[in-house]
């Protein structure tokens, strides 16, 4: 009869781990392989085969600059990490490149697990302010985008902000908002 | 004189394939053996005490996601991205219910069973077609014909023609 122990720590630094889905922004392109930053101590790369329906004839449109969207193939601390856009059978899942526009933040990592737990009140909340987009990182990297810059922006500042703020605290400030 | 001593042979010489070709096994595999007894005594090794490696029953993970059930990381809310919000039941669902099958394509008209039933029936009857007797292929038609199509009632066919015997 066996649990999960895990120690729960403050940590602002990523370290790539298998199988994590992270947001990562293209750096450069070497051939057939990609540069990516995913805050890591180095660059991923990422195969251009690596997306749906890409072969070599039809590649991916991956400009430098762009986001990527997706989880780690290999990562150890003996080799450069890897990423992949497809899962193990082939399919994309929502991985690949972020589309245009949004807004591209750093959180510490605690929040980020915060964010994704199961019933997270955050993200709740904000759900019911106004329609948005947002793709999360284990990497401590939070895109967002909603119809407006102003939208946007006011959902950033409250995701960051989150971190340091209490539950009422969130509350008084998303009425306010929602009252406007 | 000649059969007094017998000349002996190097052990080089003894080891070369054309005199091993008229050896036993036996003595084969004892000179084998003692050629490995040769090379590993040549080999070095640590004399310590054989440690046994303690069985571990921990594994570790180093990744948080099996720990706290995390959600998928890409989300829409309010209709923003309607594809990602299908995504999300679909990926949400699979984590809790652990279920490998996904349906993607959107609900056919007709089920898969229907579909397969459908399939199989036309299949057999266009073999069947083929194989028909001529007398048979003609029932068909009539049956075709006749639009009811229930198999209860069945056309009226004209009898098969028997041998009529002559009467005398």
């Amino acid at each position: 009869a066996g649990g999960v122990y895990w120690v729960d720590s403050q940590q602002k630094r990523y370290v790539p781990v298998k199988g994590d889905h992270v947001i990562g922004i293209v750096t450069a392109k070497a051939g057939d392989v990609f540069k990516l930053d995913v805050g890591g101590s180095e660059q991923a790369s990422l195969s251009y085969l690596a997306f749906e329906g890409a072969t070599k004839r039809n590649r991916p449109n991956v400009q430098v600059g762009d986001l990527i969207y997706g989880q780690f193939l290999v990562a150890n601390k003996d080799m450069e990490p890897e990423m992949v856009c497809i899962d193990s059978s082939g399919r994309s899942t929502g991985m690949g490149i972020i589309g245009q526009d949004g807004f591209l933040f750093k959180v510490s990592l605690g929040l980020i697990r915060k964010l994704l737990a199961p019933k997270c009140e955050i993200i709740q909340e904000l759900s019911q302010l106004y329609p948005f987009e947002l793709v999360l990182g284990m990497n401590g990297r939070i895109w967002v985008k909603a119809k407006t810059v102003q939208q946007t922006l006011i959902i950033v500042n409250i995701l960051e902000a989150c971190e340091y703020m209490t539950a009422e605290q969130r509350k008084q400030a998303l009425a306010k908002l929602s009252g406007n | 004189m000649a059969g007094d001593v017998k000349t002996k042979l190097s052990k080089n010489l003894l080891r070369m394939k054309f005199m091993q070709r008229g050896l036993d096994s036996q003595t084969k595999k004892q000179l084998e053996e003692e050629e490995k007894k040769i090379i590993s005594e040549e080999h070095w090794y640590l004399d310590l005490p054989d440690l046994k490696e303690k069985e571990s029953f921990i594994i570790e993970e180093r990744s948080f996601m099996p720990c706290e059930d995390l959600l998928y990381g890409r989300m829409s809310f309010k209709g923003f991205n309607p594809e990602i919000e299908k995504l999300m039941i679909q990926m949400n669902s699979k984590c809790k219910e652990k279920e490998m099958e996904v349906d993607e394509k959107m609900e056919a008209d007709v089920s898969d069973e229907e579909m397969a039933r459908r399939q199989y029936e036309t299949l057999v009857g266009t073999i069947g077609k083929k194989f028909m007797r001529k007398r048979d292929q003609r029932v068909l038609q009539d049956e075709d014909e006749d639009e009811d199509g229930s198999s209860n009632i069945r056309p009226s066919k004209k009898a098969k023609k028997k041998f009529l015997k002559p009467q005398d």
